[in-house]
Order: C-alpha cells, then sequence, then structure tokens
C-alpha cells in the first residue's frame, strides 16, 4: 500500500516538474538560443532557466563609466514604479559585452556598489563567443575600442514569460520611458 | 522536358564547382582602412587567414539546411531570421526551378551564416578581414587607389539588383586568388553590429551622440571609396535577423 502510494505521490512530482519547461517553445522566443551564463556569484546557469517569468534585459560591461551605470538606473528607475508583488514577478538580467574582464568578482562589487537586490538582479557574463549573438537579438550593437572600452548602443529588452521580446527602450536614466513602463505593467499584470 | 533541360544545363557545373567551397590562404600584414576609426591610429593588424573563395553557394546551404533541420526556413526560429529568410526557394528544403544551385545564397540573416560558418569549422570574417581581402584586383593586393578599379565596382553597383544573380566563381579571382568579393552579392561579417554609422550617411558629423556611448563612432577616412562606403552603410543597417535578395556570405578559419 504504502509502496503504491509512493508510486502515486513519484507520479504526482514528476507530472508537477513538467511544467512549461517541456512545452515546446514559441518560434520567436529568444530561449531558442541557448546561453550559458555565469552570475555574480559564481554560479553558472543558462538563461533559458529564466523562462517562466518576465525579464528586463539589457547588456553592460563593469569598466564602463557613461552610460552603463545608467543602464542600471534604468532598471531601478522601473523596479520603483512596481508594487512589491509586481517587483517579485520581474527578473532583472544584465548581460556583460566584456565577459574577459566581467569576472564574477567584478560583478558582485556592481552588485554591491549599487545595491541590487540579489533576488531580482542578475549580472552575468557569457561566454565570448557568444556575445555577438546576445547583442544581435536584443538588436545592441557595439565595438571594442583600442583602449579597452565598448561603443555600444544601450536598450532595456523586456520579454515575457516564453522569451518573447514584448517592448524595448533605449531612453536610459533615472525617469522611465511611460511606454516601456506600461508594457511592463502590463507583462507582470497577466503573467 | 524541362527538367531534363535544366539537368543537361547542371551538368558541366561539376567542373566548375572544383573550386567551390574551397578556401585559399591570406597572409595578413598591416592594413590601412578606408574607415576612420576615432580611436584607431596607425595601420590595422590583420593576422593571416584562410577564406573561401567565392560566398557559400545554394547546393552548399541546402546541404546544411538538410543536415540542420533547425535552419529550414519553416522551423527556423524567428528572433533568428525574419519571413523573408530563404523565402525565394519553391520549398523548405528544395530550391526548385528559379534557383540554382551554384548561385549564392542569399536571403540568409547572420544568424544563419553563423550556424552555417560554426558547422564548417570556421567563422564569419571580421570587417577588417573582408575588406582587406576586398582590396585586392586582379593583380594587386591594393588597388584602391586606382581610379579604373573603383570604376569597375561602381557599375555593378548601379546594376539593377533584381536581375538573376550569376553563379559564384565565374569572376577572375583576385590576387590572393579569392573569387567574387565584388560584383556578385553583398556579404555578412562577425561584426557587422559593430560598424556604427549614422543610418543616413550626409549627418555624419552630427550622429545622434545618445545612441552610442562613447567616442569612437566610425566615418570615412577615404570619401572616394564609395564602394567601402555602401558596404558599411548597408551592414550597419541591418539587424541580425534580417535577409536581402542580395547578401549572402563566405567563412574564414584562421591560421595556425
Amino acid at each position: 500500500m504504502s509502496k503504491l502510494l509512493a508510486t502515486l505521490l513519484g507520479l504526482l512530482l514528476a507530472l508537477a516538474c513538467t511544467p512549461a519547461s517541456a512545452a515546446q517553445l514559441p518560434k520567436d522566443s529568444v530561449y531558442a538560443l541557448p546561453l550559458p551564463l555565469v552570475d555574480q556569484d559564481g554560479r553558472a546557469f543558462d538563461w533559458r532557466e529564466r523562462r517562466g517569468k518576465a525579464q528586463l534585459v539589457s547588456m553592460f560591461y563593469t569598466s564602463c563609466q557613461y552610460i552603463c551605470p545608467l543602464i542600471v538606473d534604468s532598471g531601478k528607475a522601473i523596479e520603483r514604479q512596481l508594487s512589491a508583488s509586481e517587483r517579485a514577478r520581474l527578473g532583472l538580467l544584465l548581460i556583460s559585452m566584456d565577459p574577459a574582464r566581467d569576472t564574477p568578482a567584478a560583478l558582485a562589487k556592481v552588485a554591491t556598489q549599487r545595491k541590487l537586490d540579489a533576488t531580482r538582479w542578475t549580472l552575468a557574463r557569457p561566454r565570448p563567443q557568444d556575445v555577438r549573438s546576445i547583442a544581435g537579438l536584443l538588436g545592441i550593437r557595439y565595438r571594442l575600442l583600442e583602449d579597452g572600452e565598448f561603443n555600444h548602443t544601450s536598450a532595456l529588452v523586456l520579454l515575457d514569460a516564453e522569451g518573447r521580446i514584448i517592448a524595448r527602450t533605449e531612453r536610459m536614466g533615472s525617469r522611465p520611458d511611460p511606454e516601456f513602463l506600461a508594457a511592463v505593467k502590463r507583462a507582470l499584470a497577466t503573467d | 522536358m524541362r527538367r531534363l533541360a535544366a539537368l543537361l544545363l547542371l551538368l558541366p557545373l561539376a567542373g566548375l564547382a572544383a573550386g567551390v567551397g574551397e578556401y585559399v590562404k591570406l597572409p595578413g600584414g598591416a592594413f590601412r582602412t578606408a574607415l576612420k576609426y576615432e580611436d584607431r591610429t596607425g595601420p590595422t593588424r590583420i593576422a593571416p587567414f584562410e577564406m573561401m573563395r567565392t560566398p557559400v553557394s545554394n547546393a552548399r546551404f541546402l546541404a546544411f539546411v538538410r543536415k540542420h533541420p533547425q535552419w529550414r526556413r519553416d522551423r527556423v526560429a524567428s528572433v533568428m531570421a525574419e519571413p523573408r529568410y530563404l523565402s525565394h526557394w519553391a520549398g523548405a528544403t528544395t530550391l526548385g526551378d528559379a534557383v540554382r544551385p551554384e548561385q549564392p545564397v542569399v536571403q540568409v540573416s547572420w544568424f544563419a551564416a553563423q550556424a552555417y560558418c560554426e558547422a564548417e569549422g570556421a567563422r564569419l570574417p571580421t570587417w577588417d578581414e573582408w575588406e582587406y581581402a576586398a582590396a585586392a584586383d586582379e593583380t594587386r593586393r591594393d588597388a584602391r587607389r586606382d581610379p579604373r578599379w573603383r570604376e569597375r565596382i561602381l557599375s555593378w553597383y548601379s546594376r539593377p539588383s533584381n536581375a538573376a544573380l550569376q553563379r559564384v566563381g565565374l569572376q577572375a579571382p583576385n590576387a590572393y586568388g579569392v573569387q567574387d568579393l565584388h560584383g556578385l552579392v553583398w556579404e555578412w561579417t562577425e561584426d557587422a553590429s559593430a560598424l556604427m554609422i549614422a543610418e543616413d550617411n550626409r549627418n555624419q558629423g552630427d550622429a545622434d551622440n545618445a545612441r552610442f556611448c562613447g567616442a569612437g563612432a566610425l566615418s570615412m577616412d577615404d570619401r572616394d571609396n564609395y564602394a567601402v562606403l555602401m558596404r558599411v552603410a548597408m551592414l550597419s543597417s541591418l539587424g541580425a535577423r534580417d535577409t536581402t535578395a542580395n547578401m549572402g556570405f563566405r567563412c574564414v578559419k584562421d591560421l595556425p
């Protein structure tokens, strides 16, 4: 009897553990690209694990003095406009375009300095060979300069739970782009 | 009957195809680009590399798509290829009568081109490598100062782009043995998205600086070199999932 119960429980668990991940990815999901990343704690993961939750995604690099701090500001500005329950349903992912120098330690330093809540914010570095592909998916252009800085465009990209790009803004800074903010709120309301 | 005729037409290609897909060695060295990089002074160092003699043909891309079905036009992720991807082929795995196997493949996105090269154990050329290889004519490694050579390239640009594309490998090899760098199709580069110039070249001086972080925007150092200017304008206007009716690609490999 207990054996049967265990089997049944096992079956139930198996069913419960086959959520969205087993379902087919929509054709317009950026998660079509397998993307191994390492975060500010040195933890390795694939961005496809983020499926199931809306994400705010951008690219940056830690030694950037000018625009990249503004990218963090932009994410924080959006967060400030959200309710606690909305905030809890949004992930923020900043992917480095400078994996050679953005070690987990360098990423952790920015996370600490900028007081980023680790339950929501992930700063991560990709493999060098993946940087152009991520940038291509997110519509970000960049070039490594002779002095080690990058010339790049900046964007905040909103992904729905399935990894579909549903909004995008190039307006950076502490005053959120109203249309973009509205899209974030809509995404969190329907999730 | 029509099919038989098509088959007969294809027969002589067996011999021609010998050079298709081959790589030729380029020595590299110091190269002066026609672009003006605010951050770069002096010539660019190009490491030795191998480059495909011709752009990738429909036949070769079809073989790739059959082997890697995730790149079929009916299965590809739409974030990696827009709806026009391979739209000129008759079907997902058939070229049809209107598309010749030895024409360069076009309507391919950057992602698809990248995946093809990766499957070959190769990569897309960087812009530097492409510009360096394309500076040569049949006899000189750098023919860019020759007005007649520039005229020849520009006369291609003025041809209507709705005419059927020629086969790959019909043009005479350049000084390195590479063919079709001009006069056939535009070609993707690995760092196409690094070519950041204003969409409208007339506004070069007052680009929207807010779009870019830091200095280092591009402009033309050699304003007479329209051929390069047009390539850069083309690449800088495309996203990685975009395809066009005259955009193809070729791959390169590093040399030890």
